[in-house]
């Protein structure tokens, strides 16, 4: 098109409709720039920050963050072998503030949805058109007798991305040779479907080299799990898996992988059949959506259910819900599904500013686990929305897992893609 | 293909309708969703997945038609690409031939530079002109290093369409540098960042 790019031109011809704009923001369309909060600096709250922004310079973003800097937990389980450092995931918002993003560092303690506001522990509190929700997730601690937060600081978690990764580093370090691992595997649905057999493997990596008789054993409350026969394979061309002397050994609900109770003591676990003991134990707990999200009356059950058109929350009008704490069914909660969340409801929030209908949305996951040094797989989608069922349905016919039995090569490209991926939605969150 | 008949098969396939089925999202809406891994409208941060931002329209339709039907080799990309239609593989090569590329620089090493100078010069120029610039021969100059390395192992291994000027061009380059010829090369292509970016920038 010539000068007049394809957006101004829908605006243009948008404007038509102005006058008489119902969309649920009479007041908007005369605001001369809409305000958005966003809650929680993360992969849904950063890409949504942008995108508000690219799309429509003239709105006022604050994005509100208890911390002042971003540690991804997406390859934090690289700490773990050593290949990574903690700052290597570690970024700050000067890029997002570039962008023209007011950044806050506070916690919000509610959104006052009656006055469309938010609140915060200092005291602040923020008005809105439109408010974005993405405070990732939170602990049920009551699922394991014996663990809690304060536990935790000595029996890690090691699920948000931080100082209990190096604990858990360091523990493993200091391990006997021949020491014991255990992973205690959460229960459907967690952030991050295949972390916990990714972090088996990087754990195995760390040990091949250190510890070459050390033992990590998975304890799940499920009987399958994401990419399954991929990391079996792998599993079993790195580890030994499947041999009397593999590295990694994986029990499942049906095996008795359930654990019930822990005694931190003694670091033993009580399993639905016998107990298990060893140097070092890793819970990764049951999970459900932040504080924020229940203070503020956003959930059902333990998640936030939206209309998966604009990701906008069916309980509470112009409040908008990504990433890990939203229902959004059949996406697994991911930083790529996050990423690919935010730009849709980003889109929506200014259509209806110009009281315009949201357009069609599109979103794409991608996962990669990383293995070895050189052995990486993937599992990929593109979904559209079902809209009578809203539920976000792979296309058929296309994504899905890494071929079993690709070559060494292409094992190794996913490494390097992992990586390449890693760098690019990091840049387009907050870059 | 010439200059000029290159230009007058873009403008014609300019004037091809771009609105899809009503029920498609847009061109934009499809394309943001690809920057999880190709970077921000399409300029990639690195280490090795592509580039894909001011491509040449047909050159991403091709591959992203070959990766439907499995033609040209992919960790991921095939499975990906068998999610959209024709139309929206034209919209989302549109949307990208109109975003400005943004180069990082990559190291390098001189001597390798230097022969790949001389080696582009030679085999590779008069269809990769002006050092590999983004255009119907797609994008060399200032492309991540690692891709340009896989990109050549699969033309070389059969496992992705080469034309067979391109190859008898490889050949020959081989014949005369042997194992160094592929790394001068790449070397050289990841070293012309700042030249490739200069031109995008003009445009
Ligand atoms: C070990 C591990 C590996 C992973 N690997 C991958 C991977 O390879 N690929 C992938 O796609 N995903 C991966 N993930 C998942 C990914 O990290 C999450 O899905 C993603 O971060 C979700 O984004 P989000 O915006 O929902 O939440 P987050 O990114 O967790 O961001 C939430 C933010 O909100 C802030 N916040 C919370 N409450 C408040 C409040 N009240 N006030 C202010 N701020 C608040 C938090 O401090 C945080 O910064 C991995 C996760 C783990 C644990």
């Amino acid at each position: 098109m010539s000068k007049i790019n394809r957006r101004d031109f829908i605006r243009v011809t948008a404007g038509a409709g102005l006058v008489g704009g119902t969309l649920g923001f009479p007041g908007l369309l005369m605001a001369a720039s809409p305000k958005v909060v966003v809650i929680g600096g993360g992969v849904g709250g950063c890409t949504a920050a942008k995108y508000l922004r690219k799309l429509d310079p003239k709105i006022e973003v604050t994005l509100i963050e208890t911390k002042k800097a971003y540690t991804s937990c997406f390859m934090s389980n690289e700490v773990l072998s050593g290949d990574r450092t903690l700052e290597s995931l570690t970024f700050d918002y000067e890029g997002l503030k570039r962008h023209g993003v007011n950044i806050v560092i506070d916690r919000v303690t509610a959104i006052d949805l009656a006055m469309k506001s938010v609140a915060t522990e200092s005291g602040e509190s923020f008005n809105y058109d439109a408010c974005v929700v993405s405070p990732g997730v939170d602990f049920k601690w009551d699922a394991i007798e014996g663990y809690d937060a304060e536990v935790a600081e000595t029996i890690p978690h090691a699920w948000f991305a931080g100082p209990q990764t190096m604990t858990l580093r360091k523990q493993i370090e200091s391990m006997p040779e021949g020491g014991k691992v255990i992973i205690v595997a959460p229960p459907n649905p967690y952030k991050c479907p295949p972390g916990p057999y990714e972090r088996a493997a990087q754990i195995a990596m760390y040990c091949k080299h250190h510890k070459p008789r050390a033992k990590i054993l998975i304890l799940d409350p499920k009987d399958r799990f994401s990419k399954q026969g991929l990391f079996r394979q792998g599993w079993s061309k790195l580890y030994g898996f499947g041999t009397d002397d593999s590295m990694i050994e994986w029990v499942g609900a049906a095996g008795g992988g359930t654990v019930e109770e822990l005694d931190p003591s003694t670091r033993t676990l009580q399993a639905e059949v016998e107990e298990f003991q060893a140097d070092v134990i890793n819970i990764i707990p049951p999970q459900k959506a932040g504080k924020v999200a229940f203070a503020s009356d956003l959930v059902e059950g333990d998640w936030c259910p939206v209309d998966k058109l604009t990701f906008e929350s069916t309980r509470h009008p112009n409040v908008f819900v990504l990433g890990d704490a939203s229902s959004a069914a059949k996406m697994p909660k991911s930083a790529y599904a996050a990423n690919s969340q935010a730009k849709v409801a980003a889109a929506a929030i200014v259509a209806r500013f110009n009281g315009q209908d949201p357009g069609e949305p599109t979103f794409v996951n991608t996962c990669y686990s990383i293995l070895g040094e050189a052995h990486g797989i993937s599992v990929a989608a593109v979904y559209s929305l079902d809209r009578e069922a809203n539920t976000i349905m792979p296309i058929k016919g296309s994504g899905g897992l890494s071929p079993m039995d690709a070559s060494e090569e292409q094992r190794k490209r996913e490494v390097s893609y992992a990586h390449s991926w890693f760098k690019n939605v990091i840049d387009d969150m907050m870059g | 293909m010439s200059r000029e008949r290159h230009i007058i098969i873009l403008a014609l396939l300019a004037l091809l309708p771009i609105t899809a089925l009503a029920e498609s999202p847009t061109a934009a809406a499809l394309s943001y969703t690809c920057a999880g891994c190709h970077g921000t409208d399409g300029s990639s941060v690195g280490p090795s997945s592509p580039s894909i931002a001011g491509m040449d329209p047909e050159i991403f339709i091709d591959a992203m038609q070959d990766y439907k039907v499995d033609k040209r080799n992919a960790t991921i990309m095939n499975r990906i690409a068998k999610a959209y239609s024709d139309e929206q593989i034209k919209g989302m090569a549109w949307y990208f031939a109109k975003q400005k590329l943004e180069l990082l620089p990559q190291s390098t090493d001189t001597q390798l530079v230097e022969l790949g100078t001389t080696l582009h010069d030679k085999y590779c120029e008069k269809c990769h002109e002006e050092g590999g610039r983004s255009g119907d021969t797609g994008t060399l100059a200032g492309q991540w290093m690692p891709y340009l390395d896989y990109a050549m192992e699969d033309f070389i291994a059969g496992r992705r369409d080469y034309p067979r000027k391109m190859k008898r061009k490889v050949d020959a380059a081989i014949k005369a540098e042997g194992e160094q010829a592929m790394p001068a090369l790449i070397h050289y292509y990841g070293s012309q960042h700042n030249s490739a970016q200069k031109e995008a920038s003009h445009e």
